[in-house]
């Protein structure tokens, strides 16, 4: 009898658990790959970011299509060609309920060189600035070191700390592995910290002193899990209400299943192949003796024409992707409208250009790529490889872990390579200074310009785009520059990917084109 | 005695110095960490700065022995992605993995023996050849498949346990164990029973395999013929005589489980060790790969010891050798 009864109870308080967390409103993320660090300054990656931004606000935020809106700073404007004013909200509360002062900013600029070990520092975002001051309470003054049209979208990736909260006898005030603790993580942001587990959950709560529109959720919980099949059942399951990135295999399931729904954000990130164009010989093109077919216009115009940019998109991609003929998509800043559209495969004229190049029997090729990398990227490269095979240029991939691929491309072993590169300021410059500026390390151009493309005309364009406060001359300048790379067919843009998010039913998410997973931006329909 | 467990100890670290020039050369051919841990959008600036912190200036034979110096001294450098010490990480890890391969063991020494002991008393039996052909399929069948079944059964279409992660734990000390509650439990099962399958399986087959060895020894048959209780001439005669493989086999499944668990780990994104091993060689994160090793082989090496103990302490054979 005794059995019964407390079999009964048992059952009773399980029944009343499970009631109490359906009551509760509560969202589990399935995230691929937890934050290095807590520290707001330690890491600039996107898992580490997006749990910032959870916590913490910058002083201008970009919203889901990268535009930049008000946050922290109520509005702003440069007074002259290199100081800018920022005036902060005056209703903004920290979640000790301390309220935000110009002080606070100060002293987060002031950290960000001072964290030690930091795989990335924030320093990225802050090079060009000279000097942040607080010109009253409520006014922050930031002067350039030169005119920097790029500041407020720089500004939109630094958080804003509390003084108080992350002063430390350290010489960077709190340290990382005090922030790890969860020590100084007092933010302006919709949630605070509640515990993080370093490999499994990392739990916020709502931050009650939140300044703005308080957020739906009384508990978010980040649960890391690596594999994409494990994410997908765990969601299936109920184990987590949403999940980043689900495999592509399964998406047309997901799309159909009643009890799931799907976000899809504008891409912004551009998988491209570059080509080599440094000079004489090419070291994947064997056969051609001191030739490098690449370095003829008609070559590299041949092998854009037969790449089929929406067999891809549709059928290796499995729709997250979008095919494309520019660098950075419409409405975004320099991009060319006339470009967006991809162009037509043409294999017939990809062969007329190749004979009328001198190579009538076409050429070996190897075509480099990362495995595991970006969505799908060696199937994308295989395809593209069988694509040039049939236009005559016999194309052969080589696939390797993502490491090796990046060695080999800083040490220039391939004479085409697939890669991608995503945009986080919006803006056009960034993305040609680097996959096609000339490679000038100590400039900080060409950085990821693998195929030594260069252009003195574009270099100029850009330098004085980069100085060109006025935004519509600006504009100008940058849809010139991409209209010079791409109709000299400096790189071959493929498609833009498509950042994805899979959902239970109910939840929306306004995806972000940035790929971060913010809580805040998940609504509940009911 | 203590001159044979010294000499294991040099041993391992031998094994341990070769290693982890093997760690060293085989990442550092691998590629550049700075790569995969800067921000694309950071340029040449930035990533000199980090490989400057890093120490990857050097050449690698200056970095080798710049490790080697502060190992000696207790100290395995900082993990290349946290900044946290790469010793520090894996301690953290630790208790999960060590959990859930204490469970999964357990579930496979109190499946695998018993049914192993039945197999091979009857072999001729139907239900030995089901328990010998489902043996088959537990170790052929990848763990990762079996755990994303478990998965689609027990948590997609039942619904009855959850598909990830540790639970609810309970604080013992600076250890958080999910034993302690009947949520931990719940998240325990599966993961225990993907990583548990696999090993019943052999042990079943180790144990068959030393039973059928020991039944048609003199000692069997004359315990029989004096007349003994066959639950005697099983408890007794029988198991005292098949433990020694059976130890064997479970000491290194063990220890191999401890140290790579990480599919099951990464199956059921349970916070273990081994899926902090996989992050890292992915990342090249340097460290906290040749840490991991280390410890792995040092604590295999002490698990070796340990079984070679347990052996002298059964098989009054050993013992005689060991004093020659």
């Amino acid at each position: 009898m005794n059995f019964v009864k407390t079999g009964l109870a048992a059952s009773a308080a399980f029944l009343l658990m499970g009631a109490l967390s359906l009551s509760a409103a509560d969202l589990k993320i399935g995230v691929k790959s937890e934050p290095s660090s807590l520290d707001p300054q330690f890491h600039v990656l996107v898992p580490n970011v997006q749990v910032t931004f959870a916590m913490f606000d910058p002083l201008v935020m970009m919203d889901p299509k990268l535009v930049p809106k008000p946050a922290l700073a109520e509005s702003w404007k440069p007074t002259s060609d290199t100081v800018w004013e920022f005036a902060l909200r005056k209703d903004a509360k920290f979640s000790d309920g301390s309220p935000l002062t110009a002080d606070d900013v100060v002293f987060t600029f002031d950290r960000i060189p001072k964290v030690p070990n930091s795989p990335t520092a924030f320093t990225l975002f802050t090079r060009q600035i000279a000097k942040v001051e607080a010109a009253d309470a409520n006014t922050v003054r930031i002067t350039t070191k030169q005119p920097y049209p790029l500041l407020v979208t720089d500004i939109a990736n630094l958080p804003i700390l509390s003084k108080a909260a992350a002063s430390g006898p350290a010489a960077e005030g709190k340290t990382t592995v005090e922030f790890n603790r969860g020590e100084g993580l007092v933010g302006t942001g919709p949630f605070k910290f509640v515990s993080w587990q370093k490999g499994a959950d990392l739990v916020l709560e709502r931050n009650p002193n939140y300044w703005g529109k308080p957020a739906a959720w009384d508990k978010v919980i980040y649960r890391p899990m690596t594999n994409p099949a494990a994410r997908a059942a765990a969601l299936l399951s109920g184990d987590i209400d949403m999940m980043e990135d689900p495999p592509t295999t399964d998406l047309e399931q997901f799309k159909t299943n009643p009890k799931l729904t799907v976000a899809e954000a504008p891409g912004t990130r551009i998988v491209y192949i570059a080509l080599d164009q440094k000079g004489e010989p090419s070291p994947g093109i064997p056969g051609q003796g001191n030739k490098n077919p690449l370095m003829d216009k008609r070559v590299r115009e041949a092998l854009s024409l037969a790449i089929d940019r929406k067999a891809i998109a549709e059928r290796v991609m499995g729709g997250v992707a979008v095919a494309t003929g520019d660098l950075l998509p419409e409405p975004m800043f320099g991009a060319v409208k006339a470009r967006q559209a991809a162009p037509a495969v043409d294999t017939a004229k990809a062969k007329a250009l190749l004979a009328e190049a001198g190579y009538p029997n076409g050429f070996q090729i190897t075509l480099g790529t990362p495995n595991g990398r970006y969505v799908n990227d060696a199937r994308v490269a295989q395809t593209i490889a069988a694509m040039w095979t049939r236009a005559g240029v016999k194309a052969e991939v080589a696939a390797a872990a993502p490491p090796v691929f990046f060695k080999s491309r800083d040490n220039f072993e391939y004479s085409a390579y697939l890669a991608a590169w995503g945009n986080s300021t919006g803006e056009m410059s960034t993305t040609l200074r680097s996959l096609v500026g000339t490679r000038e390390p100590s400039k900080g151009s060409g950085t990821s310009n693998g195929g030594r493309y260069s252009n003195p005309e574009l270099d100029a364009l850009l330098d004085k785009a980069s100085a060109t406060m006025d935004d519509k001359a600006r504009k100008e300048l940058l849809q010139k520059a991409d209209e010079m790379v791409l109709s000299d067919y400096g790189i071959i843009p493929v498609h833009f990917e498509v950042p994805v998010w899979a959902l239970r039913k109910g939840l929306s998410y306004a995806a972000r084109a940035d790929q971060y997973t913010l809580p805040q931006d998940v609504t509940s329909a009911k | 005695m203590p001159v044979f467990i010294i000499n294991r100890l040099f041993q391992a670290l031998g094994v341990i110095l070769v290693m982890s020039v093997l760690v060293f050369v085989g990442l550092y051919l691998i590629g550049d960490p700075t790569s995969m841990l800067v921000s694309p959008e950071a340029t040449e600036i930035e990533r000199q700065a980090l490989r400057k912190a890093l120490g990857l200036d050097q050449s690698i034979w200056v970095q080798y022995l710049t490790f080697l110096e502060n190992a000696v001294q207790g100290d395995f450098g900082r993990s290349f992605l946290t900044g946290q010490p790469a010793l520090q990480l894996i301690i953290e890890r630790m208790p999960a993995t060590v959990e859930l391969v204490i469970v999964a063991m357990t579930f496979s020494v109190l499946v695998g023996v018993p049914l192993g002991i039945l197999a091979g008393l009857r072999p001729k039996a139907p239900s030995s050849k089901a328990i010998m052909t489902g043996s088959i399929l537990g170790f052929s069948l990848p763990n990762f498949w079996i755990g994303l079944m478990l998965i689609m059964l027990f948590a997609v279409y039942l619904g009855v346990l959850p598909a990830s992660a540790r639970g609810e734990t309970v604080s013992v000390g600076p250890v958080a164990l999910s034993i302690l509650t009947v949520d931990g439990w719940q998240h325990l099962a599966l993961p225990a029973l993907t990583l548990g399958l696999a090993k019943a399986a052999l042990m079943i087959r180790v144990t068959r395999a030393a039973t059928r060895e020991v039944l048609p020894m003199d000692y069997i048959k004359f315990a029989r013929a004096k007349g003994l209780r066959p639950s005697r001439i099983l408890n007794v005669h029988l198991l005292k005589n098949i433990l020694i493989p059976i130890i064997t086999v479970a000491g290194l499944e063990f220890g191999q489980a401890i140290a790579f668990a990480v599919v099951t780990e990464s199956v059921f994104s349970w916070p273990g060790m081994g899926k902090l091993l996989i992050d890292s060689i992915i990342t090249l994160d340097r460290p906290v790969v040749v840490a991991y090793l280390i410890m792995m082989v040092f604590f295999l090496v002490i698990l070796n010891l340990v079984v070679d103990i347990l052996y002298m302490a059964i098989d009054p054979s050993a013992r005689e050798k060991v004093r020659d």
